[in-house]
Formats: structure tokens, sequence, C-alpha cells
């Protein structure tokens, strides 16, 4: 460790005391990567700050130093979104994880950072109110997170992604100021800059407090499944779906594939030879649903559905929903290694990209299965191989690109929900023209004018090498 | 603090693992919301996923073992928590337990046989008749109050820390029951016939609910036998890394109960019964299938009785409770409904959800006696959550959490009583109204 860092870490550990500042080579080796574990690089120091004050004076120090930093979560991003691409400081926000008030009449609640998702439900448990945006990651994942992202998940179908529920986030800027966006209320007049924080990927300022949406629950809901004979008729029926004017609070398609791994690891009861099946959820006021329901039966039979199930009980739901989020651990039982991607198409063109992805999977002969959020679009082929061999590296890499350009030729986008993080620089400048980077690069130099606060995500740098490609990898779930 | 080759102490025990286990991981990072020690501390070093990270380092020669490293691997309660979050299946307790017994076994420079292992350990706690004699001072001290004054006036603290831990945890006396006879027979219809593992802590201050264990069983047609010759399981060694010792206890069961004559091998302790269950994969000789097969035969009772069909309890027990989850139970048995819907026939009992039930309680065997303090942040949250909850009784399977809520609703002066769904089954069974032993 050189000089400069032995004495930074000093610094810090006058300012947190010694237990919350990490700066031995193990504890920071834990910190290399996240869920996205192609790239490693060791910050030079970790520190767990537990207020907002203590998060603007390390932000202050650093920026005296000249020292890069990035916030950092849970660590569940599948994009490297709290990897420090550039080393430095790595403010670890977990220890920031109040709730720190529940306000059911202004239907607001406002957390700290490092409240995980699910725990925040949690909370809110009996008072008839929840937070919406479900990734399934949720159980590990945190709402600063989530905010910086702008996660998305099954229900965000109806209910809209974070960024619908983020009322208003304390942030400490690049330069270690606090300001408060937003609030308890909603709407405020001029730019909508709490919107412009939220997926921001911690490039524009560390949020310290959120102001959250409550939901209220709905008031009943019914689950189905339609099982199909094939994935065109599966897709050709969520464009139905949703052309017959329901919104339905979620709806997923999991492929052959991915249910004979599902099937093994939770034993629902999926018929196995089918090619594809729907999990549907509608939701709302009692009155109508059952109507709701049956029109969507009829809809997927009229789509050649050969079957369509009713979830009998809540606990039947939650087996379903919890075949659905933990389908990707289930992946293991299939190959020793996947690759998880993350596209979006408009929903009318599901059908094409998947008939393109089964099409690419044989050119480069690698198997793909799919699981994904097929209400919005929101595709996640994964692509199965063994990393211990090179060349199905390789291919796999090749398939990759194909698909997320194909997105990108249908008018769609290389990420829904996960993120650019340092995964997919490569593909900003053909996602976006020159003029679209460089407006969003002046926005980020305005807010992070000095460059220290998490380089090298999210915009592709002038000059700095961008990773060539898509790295395929033991991938975790959505 | 900068590592230096100099305080790289031991061997790597890396080789001791099966190196696909730790290939199994794959990063997500599900897992950490649901460690114990990650929820307190909030650094990844002590959370599942980073532990899994540093066994993988030094595994590999990155990462060397330094106290660092072994400080966190050691801060680990094994609660298995991660394995029920775990999408991937990742075992995490056959890589920390091995693990651990190899970072002990190649560290010639600590203290092997410390007083407190090799006395009270190894020595006191694996048999029941020797503890029950050894506790005999401090029952005196019990019931003539004299604990209690010490208690108060602190002079607990006088003594060395691992004991004070266990003078602490001493539970209130019971009615001195005598030992379980060999065999109690079914009251009724004969439906099974099963064997009774006793436990050595838990016959020695639990003999009450080996008893309402035993009555519950009659009450439902079993035939139960007690074997005499049967010994501690060996999970208190096993996990302090003494794994022969470990050994020769498992082979003293396998005498003792011949799996061919019994429906089922039933214990009530958690961690007993995940230790009895693991018996067939902690070692590796001639004897494992048989190991193996006699480990197919264990259950809990709770597993056991909710399969058989309980007879329906008919006397009323008038409280609010709530079942407390032993880790044992929850994540290294995966059960979760049996005790519940066992307690839901009970009628007058109201059963409320726990928070965060399925958190360790900070007690993990003898996790309290050697960390102390993260145990009592556990064991304070613990409380925090029951106190949510506004039961007055506390349900709970495991012979080690009842210790720990006990003593620290005791220490918080919580007036709580903890008691086991067969002490409750039995009350009910034979139409007794529990007076309610509070513990503070």
């Amino acid at each position: 460790m050189d000089r400069s860092t032995l004495e930074l870490a000093d610094e810090l550990r006058r300012l947190l005391g010694p237990k919350r500042v990490l700066d031995s080579r193990s504890d920071l080796a834990v910190y290399e990567c996240d869920a996205f574990v192609l790239e490693k690089n060791c910050p030079s120091v970790a520190v767990l700050p537990e207020s907002t004050a203590e998060v603007a004076a390390i932000v202050r120090l650093c920026n005296e130093r000249g020292v890069a930093f990035v916030p950092r979560g849970a660590g569940t991003s599948l994009s490297g979104g709290g990897m420090p691409v550039g080393g430095g400081v790595m403010i670890v926000l977990t220890r920031m994880r109040e709730v720190l008030e529940v306000n059911l009449r202004d239907r607001y609640a406002v957390v700290e950072p490092g409240v995980v998702n699910v725990n925040l439900n949690k909370r809110l448990a009996g008072t008839g109110f929840h937070y919406a945006p479900d990734p399934s990651s949720q159980g590990a994942c945190t709402i600063g997170g989530n905010a910086a992202t702008n996660a998305g998940g099954p229900h965000t179908l109806k209910y809209g992604v974070t960024v619908n529920h983020v009322l208003g986030v304390e942030l400490v800027t690049a330069e270690g100021e606090v300001v408060q966006l937003g609030g308890p209320i909603d709407g405020s007049p001029g730019p909508d800059l709490v919107g412009t924080i939220v997926g921001g990927e911690g490039t524009l300022g560390i949020v310290t407090k959120v102001w959250v949406r409550l939901t209220r629950n709905p008031q009943g809901v019914r689950t189905m499944l339609g099982i199909f004979e094939s994935v065109d008729d599966a897709t050709q029926a969520i464009s139905a779906i949703i052309g017959a004017g329901i919104i339905p609070a979620a709806l997923e398609m999991m492929d052959q594939g991915i249910l004979v791994a599902v099937e093994e690891a939770f034993h629902f009861g999926f018929p196995l030879d089918a090619e594809a099946i729907l999990l549907i959820e509608v939701d709302g006021l009692e009155v109508g649903l059952d109507a709701q329901r049956d029109r969507i039966a009829e809809i997927c039979r009229a789509h050649q559905a050969r079957e369509v199930r009713f979830a009998a009980d809540a606990k039947e739901r939650l087996q379903l929903w919890k075949c659905r989020k933990q389908a990707f651990g289930a992946i293991g039982r299939l190959s020793p290694s996947y690759c998880t991607q993350d596209g979006v198409v408009p929903r009318s063109k599901l059908p094409h990209i998947l008939q393109r992805i089964r099409a690419i999977g044989k050119k480069h002969d690698i198997r793909i299965v799919n699981v994904f959020h097929a209400g919005d679009g929101n595709i996640h082929p994964i692509l199965l191989f063994d990393e211990r061999h090179a060349e199905q590296v390789k291919r796999v890499l090749a398939a990759s690109d194909e698909i997320l350009t194909e997105c990108l030729a249908c008018g769609g986008s290389v990420t829904g929900e996960h993120g650019i993080g340092l995964e997919k620089l490569s593909f900003m400048n053909r996602m976006f023209s020159n003029d679209d980077l460089d407006v969003m690069g002046r926005l980020r130099d305005a807010l992070n004018p000095g460059g220290l606060l998490s380089p090298g995500k999210l915009l592709p740098t002038a000059g700095a090498c961008g990773m060539e490609q898509i790295h395929p990898g033991r991938h975790a779930p959505v | 603090m900068p590592e230096s080759l100099d305080n790289v102490k031991a061997a790597n025990p890396g080789p001791v693992l099966d190196y696909e286990l730790l290939l199994d991981c794959v990063h997500c990072g599900l897992c950490t919301s649901a460690c114990p020690t990650y929820a307190e501390t909030g650094d990844e070093n002590e959370s599942p996923r980073g532990r899994i990270y540093l066994m993988r380092g030094v595994t590999d020669g990155k990462l060397g073992l330094t106290d660092r490293v072994r400080s966190h691997l050691e801060l680990c309660l094994d609660c298995r928590a991660c394995e029920t979050a775990c999408p991937s299946g990742v075992q995490y307790g056959k890589l920390i337990e091995p693990f651990r017994i190899a970072m002990d076994q190649a560290d010639a420079s600590r203290p092997r046989g410390d007083w407190f292992r090799r006395y009270i350990l190894f020595g006191l706690l694996p048999y029941p008749k020797r503890l029950r004699w050894a506790l005999t001072p401090a029952r005196i001290a019990q019931r003539t109050g004299a604990l209690a004054v010490a208690r108060a006036l602190r002079l607990t603290r006088l003594l060395p820390s691992p004991l004070r831990r266990m003078v602490e945890m001493l539970p209130s006396p019971r009615r001195n029951e005598g030992a379980l006879p060999e065999f109690l027979p079914a009251i009724g219809k004969r439906r099974a016939t099963v064997a009774l593992f006793t436990g050595c802590v838990g016959d020695a201050m639990f003999r009450h609910v080996n008893w309402a264990t035993a009555r519950v069983l009659q009450h439902n047609g079993c035939d139960v036998h007690v074997p005499p010759t049967q010994a501690c399981c060996g999970a208190i060694h096993f996990h302090a890394g003494a794994n022969e010792p470990a050994w020769q206890l498992a082979d003293t069961n396998l005498a003792a109960f011949d799996p061919q004559r019994f429906d089922a091998i039933l214990n009530n302790i958690a961690g007993c019964g995940s230790m009895l269950k693991e018996y067939g994969h902690h070692w590796h000789d001639s004897q494992q299938p048989a190991r193996a097969a006699w480990a197919a035969k264990v259950r809990d009772v709770n597993e056991f009785l909710d399969q058989l069909g309980p007879e329906r309890p008919c006397g009323e027990i008038r409280a609010v409770a709530t079942y407390h989850d032993p880790c044992h139970l929850l994540h290294a048995q995966k059960i979760h409904d049996a005790p519940r819907r066992l307690l839901a026939l009970v009628p007058g009992l109201e059963l409320r959800d726990l928070p965060e039930t399925e958190l360790c309680c900070g007690a993990a065997g003898t996790y309290n006696l050697m960390q102390p303090d993260m145990s009592s942040r556990l064991s304070r949250r613990k409380i925090e959550n029951i106190r949510h909850t506004q039961a007055r009784v506390v349900i709970t399977a495991n012979a080690g959490c009842a210790l720990q809520i006990a003593r620290e609703a005791r220490e918080q002066g919580e007036r709580l009583a903890v008691v086991h769904p067969m002490e409750i089954l039995d009350w009910s069974y034979r139409g007794i109204t529990p007076r309610w032993q509070s513990i503070s």
C-alpha cells in the first residue's frame, strides 16, 4: 500500500473510528466485484458510514485529496455498478439501513439507502400499503441501489419502475454538499431533478435518503398460468392481452429450457413438454377481477394455449412466484456457467426477437433459455456454456452481441433494468448518437465536475479504452 | 491494517474442501441479507458470499490465512440461513465447517487444549450426569436465592467470561424429574415404535422437555424406547473443530440405536437433530453406509408427529405466544410448517408471527460462549422482535435458543416464558393449565 493511501486511510479513521474503515488486502478483496464478476478491481479503502454527515465528510476528503470514490449497496449489480473501476474509496452504504418514517396518511416512507427492498415491505406488512417495485433480487438489493439503476421487477408492468415511486432524494453531491431534491409531495415545478438522479447509476451524486411512494395493496389478485405448445403462440398472446386493453400486474414468460430446471428445483408440476408458459397476474378491485381473468384465459386459448390454470390459493400463488423469482438460481442445474442478457424490445417485436434468439443460438451452437418480463418487452435470454472452454466463451460473446444488436435494430434497448454499469459501456455509442452522449456527458460534468464520483461508469469516457465486448459469466438472478 | 506475511500463521486449509462446492457460488449476493452477522455489521466480509470469497481466496493462494480472514470466518454462526436464501443451492455448511476444522488444526500457535475447551466443552457438556452434578452448587445458589443476589450485585462478573455466560444462561429450576425409563408404552392403539434421543445438555437441563416429548408420543400411540447407552450427538465437538471425538460419539450412538427396530429415531433439540441427520456425510470409512442408513431414520419430533397425524389436543392453553425458528430446524433441516401446524391445533393458543424469525438468536451451539459480543447483539435484536409481538410466551424447539432467549430476557427484565412445542402439547393433552414460569 502506498503512502498516500495509508494517509488517506488514517484520515478516514479519524472521521469514522477504526472499525468502519477497511484497508487490509483480504477485506478489500471481497469488494473487488459485485454480481458481475468478469471485471475486478480492489478499492484502496472501503468505508461504512452511518450518516449523511459522514458520507459528506468522506466525499469532501476525497475531493481534497483528488481520490476517486464510488458508492455501493448490497453489491447485487449484474452490470458492475458497485465495482470500483478507478480504485479509490468505496463508500458502502449498508449501515445506513433505517426506515426513518412511514406516513400512511400521506402515503410515503422515508428510508436510508441501505434498506433492503424486502425489509421495507416487511415493515409495511399489515398497513395495507406496500412499496411496488419488486426486482427479483429484492430479498437482498437495497433501495439506494434500486434508485441508482431505476430498477424494475415483475410488477412494474402495471405499477411503474423505481423512478415512478421515488418522490424525493437527499443527495450528497460529488463535491460533498448535501441537498434535498423533491420530498414528500409529488410534482414540484421545474426540471425533474429527482428523475435525473434516479437511474444515474451513482454518477450524479450519492443518495443518502429516499422518499418513496407507498401503494395501496390491491383488494384482490388472480394468478394464472397459460401453457403453450409454441413460443410463438405465447408471445402473440402477450401482445394480444395488452392489445385488448388489459394491463396485468405482471406478465412473465418462461420457456421449456428454464421450466425443466425450475421444475427440478421446486416441483411445482409444470408440464415439461410445453414450449412456453405465461405467468399472468391481475389485481385491483375484487369486482371485475374474475371477468379480467376469464378474458385473459380466453385470449390465451385463442392463441392455442393448451391449458390455462388458475392458482387455487395464496400458497399456490406464492409457490408460482418463487419458481419465477428464483428461476435464475436453478440454472446451475442446467450448465456450469451461464450469461444473462438484459435487453428490451417493443412488445409487438417479442415473437420476432425470440425467433431471432433461437436462430442466433443455433448459429453459434449455444443453448439459450428464456425467462423474462414479457409484459414490458424486457427479455433475459440466458446463454448456457462451460467457462472452462475458451472456444465456447467466444461463441457466447458473439451470440450475446448479436442478440443485443438485434434489440437495438428492433428499436429497443440494451438494458431494461440492470443498468449499463461497466458491462455495457461499449453499447452506448451504438444506442445513442454522439450528440445524445455529449448532452449526457455535459449533464454529468455539471453535477460531477471533477469526475471523481464513479468514474468509468454509465457513459463511455472519451479517450479511455472502453471494454470491447460484453463478457459472459456465471451470472446471477435478475 | 496492512497485511504482512508473518501474521500468516497457518498452512492452507483449502485442500480439505471440495473445490466444486466453492464454484457453485455465482456471487449473486442474494444470501447477504439472510446472514445475521451481515445484518448487524453491513460488512460483506461478514456475509456468506464474502466468506466464500475469502475461503476461495485462501484456497487459491491469493490470500493468506491472516488473523483478519480468520476472524471473519470465526464470526460465522454456521446458522445456514444463507442456504435457505441461496437459489443456486450452495452448500455453505459443507464449506465453512471443514474449513474451520482444518483452520483450527493447522494452527500450531493457538492454545489447543485451553482449559475451557478441555474441561467444560469437551469434559462436561457432553455428559448429562457430570453436568447435572456440576450444576449442583449453582442450583443450590439458585434455590436459596444466592444466585439472584449474585446476579443483582453483578458478582457473576468475577467469573471467567465463558463460565460467566454459562451461569447467566442457567435456566430457572424445574421440579426435579427422574431419568426417563428405557421403555414407555403406547397409549391406545400402537401406531409406531420409536427411539428417543435425549441429548446431553438436553437431559441435564431440559429433562422436563424429554418427559413431555415421551408423554406426547405415548399419547399418539408410540412405543417409546430410550436406549441407555446413547451418547452426546457430537455437535459441540464437531463444530469446535474436534473431529475425532465427534466421530467416536457418532459410532457410540450407532451402536446404541438399532435402526431396524424403530420406525424413527426421534429428538427434540434442533441442533442435535441436524448433527444426527448428518452422520452419513461427515466421515468416510467402511461404516459410512451404516451411518447413512441410521441417519435416514432420524426425525425431529415435530416433523414426525406432523407426518404421523397428531391426535387432536383438547385442553385449552390460554396464551399469546410466538414461535422462534431455531436455525438448525429451519435452515439445516428445512422444517418450518410442522411445529406451527402442531401448535395451531391447541385450543386457546394465539400464535403471533415473529418478525425476523429466520434470523439466528445468537446461541448457535457454543457460539454464545466463544463470540459473546456478536451473540449478545443478536439476542438483543431477538428480544426486540419478540417485544414487538407482545407475546408473553416464546415457543422454540432447541435447547440453545431457549437458554439464550431466556438469558437475554432476564438481563432486560422482560417477563417471558420460554417453552418447547412438546411442553405445550403435553399440557394440552393432559388438560393441565400451565403456571407460566416466567424467567425473570
